[in-house]
């Protein structure tokens, strides 16, 4: 699995140029060399690795990317206009801006109610240094750790013990041009405390680049965190996310993931609980067409007794798309009392669509409520006849059944700008009768 | 004539069910269709509908004058036709009143009415509602889904009262519902009747005719129509079952 001298050149120089000049601390440039190491040893994944059987990632590793700096990521080419058009949907009055994976302080609103530092002003903060680089398993693939190497500067994102945070944090990432960029978030919800983050991965323009973004989620006793991730990248980009969260006491993460965009999606995420009566919903919804690709594997772990994991996630795929689901989870030896779902189901409108999935439930625990399942299939003729036989044309009948399908999922998103995304990629035409409906 | 069926022939599978079926009915008409399980009557009213299973072999059907195999099933529902499943299909996902303001609004666009906003519908919908005494909490849930037995078939006669269809096949509506239920739906029905539509009875049980009188009664038995009569010829099978019919007819 090794590189080639070429590419290997491009983040070598990358890597040693963003460094070199670095006034970091020492214990991060650590963390990043380190990283840099494990990234140059294993490479990025080929589908010789079981986790990465069936997405192949050779372009993105064949591809010479460019890596931007904060000092080069100024105001980026006449490409596009990153004022025009593209915030207008963003909700709430605040939105934390990436452009190829480097903060924008210049296009950013910063939220309120919540602390929202970069990482450079947090170096010393003792909360920071605990958790970061500790969630996610740099080791994890080439991909975590590429980004780690990165990882200098990032979002670090506190709400502080008891707080409600009123405005949902938006994280904006938006992609540049032949570039690979490392986005990098780390939120802490301390004791008690309650906010909602949505990441919105945009596209400014239709172009190939990398986002590969990691994002580390730590939630203390009793604290609760909605999570909405929306990937609506470019339909030429590639988009390599992972996620990790540990739940503490009694805290709940709620986390919805929206894949309608890029060409190739992977998102490893992953969930494990530091102590009893953590709650997590992990849901998501692809929807792929042409030749899209998208990949979902996630890992959660019962090490601990009593907690509940709820996953539900759907797949419409249609055009030559593709579809992988993995899905584990461990209920450990000590985990009694362990509540766990998981479901994925499959919806293939076209004969060329193809879906992978493997949804893989390991129990070492008698005494626990588990269930889990897949499936991949076609509309329902006889339902289809249904809404036939009430005078609905049949491309608006298809669209219903569709949307019926996606509801469980789509019925969790608040936001109403991905709502009507949503609403658009599902069911275009329905959209403009059902959106006053109840 | 409001629909008239010339020597049917139908067969699913390659199976024939139908053979040599004829039918005509008016409007203002209530025509009864009884007959052993197995006989066809579902097999007729989902021709009717144009589900996409059936293989018409041979005969015709007008409606209107004019021939129903030429529609597709959509077509035919904006025209007026209307069949309420003997087992109605659950649509997960998709809610009750979403799916009838969307099938309520084709058919008004059809007929070059005006389309209704979700708040219009809902004052419809809960008017109409009031005829089969379902409850406003049924529009926000998923079309039949967790549906019992019984309010689906009152689920199915409120989709008719929204549609106002000019041709009704009530496919054993009456089956499923309890018996207050079924004075409701049965009056609902007569409710909707009218000298401008016609209604197809697909019973096994001479109770809903007490409700609804038939001017027709049709014997449907080895794929045609073996005898018919009045109300009362209801009556008689009630009694006798149907061999004596089956006998008659060889
Ligand atoms: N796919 C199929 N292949 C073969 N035979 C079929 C198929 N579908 C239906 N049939 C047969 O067609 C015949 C007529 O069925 P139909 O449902 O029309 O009867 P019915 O008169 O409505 O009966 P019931 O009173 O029980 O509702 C039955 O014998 C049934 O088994
Ligand atoms: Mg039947």
């Amino acid at each position: 699995m090794s590189m080639s001298a070429g590419k290997e050149t491009v983040f070598n120089a990358a890597f040693e140029k963003s460094i070199a000049g670095s006034e970091q601390p020492g214990w991060l440039i650590e963390i990043r060399r380190k990283a840099f190491g494990s990234f140059v040893e294993a490479g990025l994944p080929t589908v010789r690795n079981e986790e990465w059987k069936y997405t192949n990632v050779s372009p993105i590793s064949a591809a010479s990317w460019q890596v931007l700096t904060a000092e080069d990521a100024g105001p980026v080419s006449g490409d596009f206009d990153l004022t025009k058009g593209i915030f207008e949907e963003i909700e709430g009055g605040n939105r934390i801006v990436f452009v190829g994976g480097i903060f924008r302080e210049d296009l950013s609103r910063m939220p309120e109610g919540v602390s929202a530092s970069q990482f450079s002003e947090a170096y010393d903060d003792e909360k920071f240094r605990s958790k970061f680089s500790t969630i996610v398993d740099t080791e994890l693939n080439g991909f975590t750790a590429l980004n780690t190497a990165f990882s200098g500067e990032g979002i670090f994102l506190r709400a502080g013990k008891d707080t409600k945070v009123d405005q949902a944090i938006n994280l904006v990432f938006i992609g540049v041009v032949g570039s690979a960029g490392f986005p990098r978030v780390l939120y802490i919800g301390e004791t008690g405390s309650e906010a909602e983050i949505v990441e919105h991965y945009l596209r400014a323009e239709e172009s190939e680049y990398l986002t590969n973004a990691v994002v580390e989620i730590s939630l203390a006793d009793e604290a609760r965190l909605s999570h909405t991730r929306v990937q609506r990248e470019s339909h030429s980009a590639y988009h390599v996310v992972t996620s990790q969260a540990e739940l503490g006491r009694g805290s709940v993460y709620d986390n919805t993931n929206i894949h309608l965009g890029s060409k190739l999606s992977r998102h490893d995420l992953g969930m494990g609980f530091n102590a009893e009566g953590g709650e997590g919903w992990i849901d998501g919804l692809y929807l792929v067409d042409d030749e899209q690709h998208t990949d979902t594997h996630s890992r959660i772990d019962h090490r601990i007794p009593n907690c509940v994991s709820h996953q539900t996630y759907k797949g419409i795929l249609d055009g030559k798309s593709r579809a992988v689901f993995n899905g584990k989870v461990f209920v450990h030896e000590k985990a009694r009392g362990t509540d766990a779902y998981q479901s994925n189901k499959n919806l293939l409108l076209s004969n060329d669509a193809r879906v992978d999935t493997k949804p893989q439930l390991e129990i070492f625990n008698d005494d626990v409520k588990c269930a889990h399942g897949a499936t991949v299939g076609q509309l329902e003729e006889e339902e289809l006849f249904y809404l036939l036989s009430r005078g609905l044309p049949e491309d608006l009948a298809r669209n219903l059944l569709t949307y019926g399908f996606a509801e469980e999922v789509i019925e969790k998103i608040k936001v109403p700008s991905i709502k009507k995304a949503l609403d658009e990629a599902v069911l275009s035409r329905l959209h403009s009768r059902l959106d006053t409906a109840e | 004539m409001l629909l008239e069926i010339k020597d049917l022939y139908v067969a699913i599978d390659g199976k024939n069910i139908l053979k040599g079926l004829n039918l005509s009915i008016n409007k203002g008409e209530v025509h009864a269709i009884m007959g052993p399980n197995g006989s066809g009557k579902s097999t007729l009213a989902k021709v009717l509908a144009g589900h996409p299973s059936y293989e018409v072999v041979k005969g015709e059907i007008l409606y209107e004058g004019k021939d129903l195999l030429e529609l597709d099933p959509d077509e035919r529902a904006r025209e007026g036709v209307f069949m309420a499943f003997q087992y109605p299909v659950e649509v997960p996902g998709v809610s009750n009143a979403q799916f009838l303001r969307l099938a309520y609004n084709e058919k008004m666009k059809h007929i070059g009415e005006e389309e209704l906003d979700p708040l219009e519908f809902n004052d419809l919908l809960k008017e109409k509602a009031k005829i089969v005494g379902m409850e406003p909490e049924f529009f926000k849930r998923s079309v039949n889904e967790g549906f019992s037995g019984g309010e689906k078939k009152r689920n199915e006669i409120l989709q008719m009262a929204v549609l106002d269809p000019k041709l009704a096949l009530l496919d054993e509506t009456d089956s499923g519902l309890d018996i207050d239920a079924l004075r409701v739906v049965a009056e609902g029905v007569n409710t909707l009747k009218s000298q401008e539509n016609g209604i197809v009875l697909v019973t096994h049980y001479q109770r809903l005719l007490n409700y609804i009188v038939p001017d027709f009664v049709h014997v449907l038995a080895g794929g045609k129509i073996v005898k018919e009569g009045g109300k009362e010829l209801a009556i008689e099978l009630e009694e006798k079952g149907y061999d004596w019919v089956r006998a008659a007819a060889q």
